[in-house]
């Protein structure tokens, strides 16, 4: 039973209504109406997924151009299966590549070993000499070991990058827009204050912002070398204007979870006198939290979405660039490939939303919400 | 003999200003908490609405006081005078003789609607009170203190629980341990009872019966139920209807502890103190009603207008030229 319980708590915690007629069905309940909870979740969406690939295929076929044509299903499959083909031969090519590095740069070391024990029993210059091929031996192997193949990102290099752009935009956004929103929140006065920045910048696109954000960050990084730097200028770009959009969403909904924490919470911590902070994280802070989540929800879905725009204007490398360059090049596999990419991103950020679905309902304090 | 004598008494008092009312203090012993004509109301100017005027009450140590009163008549707003958690616009509240200030945990207040935080479990809302009233304690002693009182509302099974695991019943038994293990000088009861369903209120009156026989602690509850307040009250002061909602005489109940409900059905001065106490409420507020709407039929003059027809002339002035 608690076996069973747990399951589908989880199915429903993690937003997947999708399992529990499964589990159910495992669980020997009664299979006619787990029949129905089947045919809801998985039947009738495969049946709508094989109408739309027919339509599409069906589109594939009249859409043709002079130069080019919709790629169908199978197409952009294809494109797909070749991409990661192409994934798979690059790392395995920049693995030999970096094995016979590592070979290379224990031989070096070998040799420059052997330099150093003869240099021992001599003297003289002839001892610095040796010395000193040793060392260039010494140097060589260090290269040799630290290489990095200098290959071209693959498609899945750069969905990597885009992850990990979206992903350092979005935690900017969180780091600025939480504490401004539970000021917000907590006081109405400060939350008069920055409602006309809120009102006036939340609608604002990121192609509009881009340039800006290009601009202060090319100030800061004026006179500083770039390869002193962790950062990339036009990861820095992409990320900034991915933290820039999806930073409304989070302030907005912190602000009104703070805003609206029952009265009798507050009360109890009256009662209590807890001091200010403990009033903060023990009442106010888990109270807002399921607000709070879904704000962080809608703001990764904004970003992730935002971040290709962006990706593809600031040329930083990720699934944006990806499909610009493809664009670019216009190789006869060219709309197959931005298919497919279309397909990925969609999935990616389908994927982004269920994690943080999961994330909030576990702050829902047992309300969870399927969607 | 007293409890009848005031029970007797009471319609006749009916007219009578409720700040006349002044206990028997013959040996009653020290009042803990004293309201001294206190006055609340909200609002300001045409919209002000007073809510409570002219409160005198004792609380001795050691008594069971219920303040019953219909919805609306400002039981709430006299618990959170109580509590600290508004000021009284006028006259004073004192605790041991110095003015009540703000909220403290030294009066423990159960919440109508339990207010417990749906984050913690039954644990851990109890040891957020604990933790932080007795700061000093060893970690060891603040669980075990915990524990015996989450044993004592009967909840060790649901002590990892979350609220919205739990039955109405169980949270308010939650809330009361919550309130009960912060060792308060006074428990204030706001309508704790009163969003329980009838049998599972029952079972909660005997609860807090016999916590309260164990404990004798000084106690405020505020209640609609008159069979509820004569059960486990010491005195009952009834609450006059609002708005200006003043407190009639009090009713000393003088029933011998410890109380059976069933039992209590076929005492012949239960039934005399509830038809006592149930008249006394109904009609203040029959004198209430007729007060209000004596003034309002004075206060309005009837416009002295005939309807008339105004189907032709309308239809001139429609199509005439302005």
């Amino acid at each position: 039973m608690n076996v069973r319980g747990n399951a589908l708590k989880f199915c429903k915690v993690a937003g997947l209504p999708v399992l529990e007629p499964f589990v159910r069905l495992l669980a020997g309940e009664d299979p006619k109406e787990q029949l129905a909870g089947i045919t809801k979740f998985v039947v009738l969406p495969v049946f709508t997924v094989l109408i739309f690939l027919g339509l599409w295929s069906l589109a594939a076929k009249t859409i043709v151009t002079g130069s080019a044509r919709l790629p169908g299903p199978k197409a952009t499959w294809d494109a797909g299966v070749e991409l990661f083909e192409m994934h798979r031969q690059q790392k395995a090519a920049d693995s030999a590549m970096r094995q016979e590095k590592l070979t290379q740069a224990v031989q070096s070391m070998a040799k420059a070993k052997v330099l150093e024990q003869a240099a021992a029993e001599k003297t003289g210059s002839a001892k610095e000499e040796m010395l000193a091929s040793a060392l260039t031996y010494k140097q060589d192997a260090v290269r040799a070991a630290n290489f990095v193949p200098s290959s071209a990102p693959t498609f899945v290099d750069q969905i990597i990058t885009s992850l990990k752009t979206v992903f350092f935009g979005f935690a900017i956004a969180t780091l600025i827009a939480v504490p401004l929103g539970v000021l917000c929140g907590m006081s109405p006065w400060f939350n008069a204050a920055l409602t006309p920045f809120i009102q006036v910048f939340k609608p604002v696109s990121p192609l509009a912002w881009l340039p800006l954000a290009g601009l202060v960050i090319i100030w800061a990084y004026s006179g500083v070398n770039q390869e002193d730097t962790y950062f990339q200028k036009a990861f820095l770009i992409s990320a900034v204007t991915v933290s820039l959009c999806s930073l409304w969403p989070t302030l907005v909904n912190t602000t009104l979870g703070v805003a609206s924490v029952d009265k009798d919470y507050m009360n109890v911590a009256k009662v209590l006198k807890l001091s200010w902070p403990q009033q903060l994280f023990k009442i106010i802070l888990p109270a807002s939290l399921p607000l709070m989540f879904a704000g962080l929800r809608i703001s990764l879905g904004v970003g992730w979405m935002v971040l290709i725009a962006a990706d593809m204007l600031a040329q930083n490398p990720g699934l944006g660039k990806f499909v610009w360059d493809e664009f670019q090049n216009g190789s006869s596999q060219t709309y197959a490939r931005i298919a497919f990419s279309v397909i990925v991103i969609g999935v990616i950020g389908l994927m982004l939303d269920r994690i943080m679905i999961f994330l909030r309902n576990l702050v829902s304090f047992g309300n969870p919400h399927a969607a | 003999m007293n409890a009848i004598a005031s029970a007797e008494a009471a319609p006749s008092l009916i007219a009578s200003e409720a700040s006349q009312h002044a206990p028997a203090r013959t040996s009653a012993p020290q009042p803990i908490i004293t309201l001294r004509n206190v006055s609340k109301g909200y609002g300001s100017g045409v919209t002000r609405n007073e809510v409570l005027t002219g409160i005198n009450l004792n609380l001795r140590e050691g008594e069971f006081l219920a303040v019953v009163g219909f919805s609306g008549s400002g039981k709430t707003t006299l618990t959170q005078l109580l509590a600290g958690l508004i000021r009284p616009d006028e006259g004073e509240i004192m605790m041991d003789g110095k003015p009540i200030t703000g909220p403290s945990p030294q009066r423990g207040l159960v919440f109508q609607n339990y207010s417990l935080l749906p984050w913690l479990t039954v644990r851990g809302n109890i040891a957020l009170s604990v933790d932080r009233v007795f700061r000093s304690w060893s970690r060891a002693a603040r669980r075990e203190h915990v524990d015996k009182f989450v044993e004592m509302v009967g909840l060790s099974h649901a002590v990892h629980r979350r609220p919205h695991e739990l039955s109405g019943g169980m949270r308010q038994r939650v809330s009361l341990a919550r309130t009960l293990a912060m060792k308060p000088k006074v428990l204030l009861l706001d309508e704790p009872l009163s969003a329980l369903d009838a049998l599972t209120r029952s079972v909660m009156q005997d609860e807090i019966l016999k916590i309260w026989e164990e404990e004798r602690q000084t106690c405020l509850m505020i209640t609609n139920d008159v069979d509820e307040a004569i059960l486990v009250a010491d005195r009952i002061a009834p609450l006059n209807p609002g708005p200006r909602a003043s407190l009639g005489p009090a009713f000393t109940v003088g029933l011998d502890r410890p109380r059976d409900k069933t039992e209590l059905n076929h005492n012949e001065r239960f039934k005399q103190l509830r038809n006592a106490v149930t008249n006394y409420l109904v009609a203040v507020r029959q004198k209430s009603r007729r007060d209000q709407s004596g003034g309002q039929t004075a206060s309005i003059k009837r416009p002295d207008i005939r309807p008339a027809d105004l189907g032709g002339p309308r239809r001139a002035i429609l199509n005439s030229p302005v």
